[in-house]
């Protein structure tokens, strides 16, 4: 096994997947000559051709409806959105359109489209480049929202979203790009979308996490073990929605406390969704309450250092909060 | 194609007939706009090319091959109904065989998606065309103008059809397009074409020629047919409010259907006993439709809940 970083990871499961299924494109603003303004899609147009890493007008709204519209006469499009903060123009297309083909038509037609999208704090990022878009989103049947935190997962749910039948929007972290390295394996392999993660086993507490918190969960973890043997339990869902919710259960039942941390604003989050989960299904097992860390109530990171780090949940706050609720 | 258009006419008018009676719930009308869409989808090839109708189209659809049964368990919203299972409301066609793509009610989004549906054809190096329409208010949305964008960029083998009816619900065209609508096809690099959308043959033309091009590779056409709705906007609305009777006399008097009927009368193409039999038969047709659509049975409750995501 090879180590690679989550950029170099999710390149791969592209150039994978579409040497290995020709319907399988790539479209979006930027994508071809340039690879991509993080360099996802580095390399792909000189081995694939213009066609099949397609530089789209700056359109988002026509990125991901003519996507569909591909995707319906046999194409298998990964369409990227540069940041998710510009995936709004493009809300329409994937919650009434590509979400509701299927039960619209009756089973009729599908839109097997994957929509790519850079989420989440980068430093100097600021309002317009640090949104985390996930909760729009997670309302929305019919489509699946997958963020995978780690090289080897995100390569594989990336192979599972551009196969899956529905349409899947895909988020990446995008200060993790570079930042999160790990092995990955060196044969096809595909993660599925339905499944949460253990990355460890615990049995005082749980923390759900996602994105580059969740290495910060992890870390923390490992700490308390050693300095107080507290054992913590990290679940990542992987897939936000729909969520793994007997993964999350059966880990909630398990240790009776739970945490939930994401740097997305707390009000109205995934993380309300999986507290809901928790309070409203393992109550009789809960021994504290089930608590939330996320962003504040503010638009996004702001631009200045001292204040995009006030907005993202420091590594200290979520230590502190992992032993109080163990102890609590 | 005349039969075609009547065949919309008696339909839609049974429509009206099953709302009065209280049994469709609502109504989407294409009276007046049947030239159009029947001279445009006749250069179809169904099942191969690719349409993204609007609501109103009953034309087209019918011309591509769907029935007046299929039409009325779609209003009646019945189990059968072959668009979406009683799931939609009334106009939103699809059909799988027919490569009719499930529509949707936000105004405009099909163009995005009929332009992916060209693009995808000539990736492939095939010969299929696309058609999409909408109303004279759908080019007021950005997706029009995003699609026009791409179409033209990559000559994509696409045909917009705008059926200019003259209003959007109640918001005349003065107050919705300013500048032409075909002579906006210029400024993307592709021509635009004017005709008169209640002249069968004259839509024909224009679409066989748009059609043909699209197929040579040659690139898309908008195509702007003036036309006029003469019902309300639907059975929802009251037409009143906003424009003067006069107006739609004036209008009918443009009658699509009456203006081809006297054509092929004149042309000895059709004589009145013929008109008369076609006519009868087309009414039967309507009729039976009828009585079938509201006998067959509703999907289960729980049917309307299922199939939310598509099984591998
Ligand atoms: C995005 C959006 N906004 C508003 C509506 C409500 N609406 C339905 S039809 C319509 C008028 C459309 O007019 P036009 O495109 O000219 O077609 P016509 O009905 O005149 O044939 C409106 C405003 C809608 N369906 N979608």
């Amino acid at each position: 096994m090879a180590t690679k970083s989550l950029l170099q990871a999710i390149h791969d499961g592209l150039a994978e997947e579409m040497r290995a299924d020709e319907t399988v494109m790539v479209m979006g603003e930027d994508v071809g000559r340039a690879g991509g303004v993080f360099r996802v899609t580095q390399g792909l147009q000189e081995e694939f051709g213009e066609a099949r890493v397609f530089d789209t007008p700056l359109a988002e709204s026509l990125i991901v409806g003519s996507a569909i519209g591909l995707s319906v006469n046999g194409m298998r499009p990964v369409a990227e959105i540069q940041f998710a903060d510009f995936i709004p123009p493009a809300f329409d297309q994937i919650v009434n359109e590509a979400a509701l083909f299927y039960y619209r038509s009756n089973g009729a037609y599908n839109a097997p489209i994957t929509i790519r999208a850079p989420y989440g704090v980068v430093p100097g990022g600021a309002l317009f480049h640090s949104q985390s878009v996930e909760a729009y989103f997670c309302n929305t049947p019919g489509l699946k929202v997958v963020a995978p935190t780690f090289p080897a997962d995100a390569k594989g749910a990336l192979k599972s979203a551009i196969r899956d039948p529905n349409p899947v929007l895909f988020l990446e972290h995008k200060k993790s790009y570079r930042l999160l390295k790990g092995e990955v394996p060196d044969e096809d392999y595909a993660v599925p979308l339905d499944r949460a993660r253990v990355h460890r086993e615990g049995t005082d507490l749980t923390v759900i996490s996602y994105g580059l918190m969740l290495n910060d969960v992890s870390r923390a973890a490992e700490k308390i073990s050693v300095e107080h043997g507290i054992e913590t339990e990290v679940v990542e869902p992987i897939s936000l929605y729909p969520l793994d919710k007997e993964t999350i259960l059966r880990s909630a039942k398990k240790t009776g406390k739970t945490l939930v941390v994401s740097e997305a604003n707390l009000e109205g989050s995934v993380s309300g969704e999986i507290s809901a989960l928790v309070a409203e299904h393992a109550f009789e097992w809960l021994d504290g309450p089930v608590r939330r860390i996320g962003g504040p109530n503010s638009p996004a990171a702001p631009f200045a250092k001292p204040l995009t780090d006030a907005f993202v949940p420091s590594a200290e706050k979520v230590e502190a909060a992992m032993l109080d609720l163990a102890r609590y | 194609m005349y039969r075609y258009m009547l065949l919309a006419r008696r339909t839609d008018e049974r429509s009206w007939i099953l709302n009065r009676q209280g049994k469709a719930a609502f109504v989407i009308s294409c009276q007046g706009q049947e030239a159009a869409q029947v001279g445009a989808a006749y250069n179809l090839r169904p099942g191969h090319d690719y349409v993204y109708p609007y609501y109103r189209d009953h034309g087209i659809v019918m011309t591509l091959g769907m029935t007046p049964r299929d039409e009325l368990l779609a209003l009646l919203g019945r189990r059968e109904d072959p668009n979406s299972g009683g799931r939609q409301m009334p106009g939103h066609f699809s059909s799988r065989e027919l490569n009719i793509v499930t529509a949707s009610a936000p105004i405009g989004v099909q163009y995005p998606q009929a332009a992916g549906t060209a693009l995808a054809f000539k990736m492939r190096g095939e010969d299929g065309v696309v058609l999409a329409c909408g109303g004279e208010a759908s080019t007021s949305g950005g997706d029009w103008h995003e699609a026009m964008n791409l179409a033209g960029i990559h000559d994509l083998p696409v045909v917009f059809m705008i059926e200019n009816n003259v209003y959007a619900i109640s918001v005349p065209e003065k107050f919705q397009v300013a500048g032409s609508i075909a002579g906006r096809a210029e400024g993307y690099g592709f021509p635009g074409v004017a005709v008169d959308g209640n002249d069968v043959l004259a839509v024909y033309e224009a679409a066989r020629e748009a059609v043909a091009r699209a197929r040579r590779g040659e690139g898309p056409t908008l195509i702007e047919a003036r036309t006029y709705r003469m019902t309300a906007h639907s059975s929802d609305d009251d037409d009143r409010r906003y424009r003067e009777r006069e107006e739609i006399e004036a209008w009918r008097l443009k009658d699509p259907i009456t203006r081809f009927e006297k054509y092929l009368l004149e042309h000895g193409v059709l004589d009145e006993f013929q008109r008369d039999e076609l006519d009868e038969e087309v009414k039967a047709e309507v009729k039976e439709a009828s009585a079938y659509a509201e006998n067959a049975p509703f999907a289960d409750p729980d049917e309307g809940f299922a199939g939310v995501y598509a099984e591998v």
